[in-house]
């Protein structure tokens, strides 16, 4: 196998990362909503929370796009 | 046609300029950063020039934005955070004005560059540090030790370290891959209707009226990307705050 589609195969398997975002990301909203229905009364101070809980998740996510980005175009 | 999604992030010289071996040009870069500190400001003193009781629309968007960063604070970081209130706020005006003005067409979006969010969060990870310094002396390393029995602090100390070496890398990585995703996105979608567009004058002319799927398409993705620009400007003014708050309270404070 030559270098240039070793790092192709490489960037794709570098987008694996996605999962562990995508399921991170639904579990951060599927918990807030969960909770929120419970006791919707405290379901508004916990909104930063839910943001702050999706940003650094999907930075996960996004650190494995950089990656592919490093590989492609390095 | 071919076109390049990645065309968009290269940072061209529109004024060449060297001193002393350094490229130090006047770049596009350099000139939106100017709108955007430009933009922030004329508004800001706009809006600041005539305080009234009964607020004018500008006013009442000022105050806004202040009240907003003002009660991000109180919250996370109490009142001794509030001294840190103009550094917040200007991170947050900067950041989010950026990835605003990074959506108009045929910008240049500043914070799809790891070099301007790196700094960014490098100025960040050093006020921490100073302002941790300053208050608790040597105490300040501290905050590397959480309260647990000293055979767990063998392997939590090591964590905490890198956890607290990582962040300047996490903070700009999130706020940069963010931006450069979803503008990336952005032009493989519009790459996505010249391409069906395109067919018009080629092989199957019937199928060119279908680019006006991909163009709704763009439309809602531009939304999600509003969001996006507001939300990362949102993380990143809140995580610095937290930062702060840990470097004045070390453990202490919940």
């Amino acid at each position: 196998m030559d270098l240039a589609s070793a790092k192709q195969i490489g960037a794709g398997l570098a987008c694996v990362a996605l999962v562990g975002a995508g399921i991170g990301i639904g579990n951060v909203f599927g918990s807030y909503l969960s909770g929120a229905l419970r006791n919707p009364g405290a379901a508004a101070s916990q909104t930063t929370n839910l943001l702050l809980g999706f940003a650094l998740c999907e930075a996960t996510g996004l650190f494995g796009l950089v990656i592919a980005l490093i590989i492609l175009f390095t | 046609m071919a076109m390049n999604p990645m065309e968009q992030f290269t940072v061209k010289p529109l004024v060449p300029l060297h001193i002393g071996g350094y490229d130090v040009s006047f770049t596009n870069q350099s000139l939106w950063m100017c709108v955007v500190v430009a933009a922030t400001l004329g508004f800001l003193i706009y809006a600041g020039a005539s305080r009234k009781l009964v607020p004018t629309r500008a006013q009442s968007m000022a105050e806004l934005g202040y009240e907003f960063v003002a009660g991000m604070i109180q919250s996370a970081a109490g009142d001794a955070g509030m001294r840190f209130f103009p550094f917040v706020f200007t991170l947050f005006m900067f950041v989010l004005l950026s990835n605003f003005f990074g959506l108009l067409p045929g910008s240049f979006t500043i914070t799809s560059q790891i070099a301007v969010t790196f700094a960014l969060a490098a100025v960040v990870i050093l006020t921490v540090i100073l302002v941790g310094f300053m208050r608790h002396g040597i105490g300040f390393l501290m905050l590397f030790v959480p309260k647990a029995p000293w055979y767990l602090l063998l392997l939590l100390i090591p964590i905490e370290v890198v956890s607290f070496l990582t962040r300047p890398i996490s903070l700009s990585v999130r706020l940069f891959a963010n931006m450069l995703a979803g503008h990336t996105m952005l032009k493989v979608f519009a790459s996505f209707v010249i391409a069906l567009g395109a067919t018009a004058v080629t092989s199957a002319p019937y199928w060119s009226a279908l680019s006006i799927a991909p163009m709704f398409l763009i439309v809602a993705i531009t939304a999600l990307e509003l969001l996006v620009a507001f939300l990362q400007a949102y993380v990143f003014a809140i995580l610095t705050c937290i930062y702060i708050s840990e470097a004045l309270y070390l453990h202490d404070h919940h």
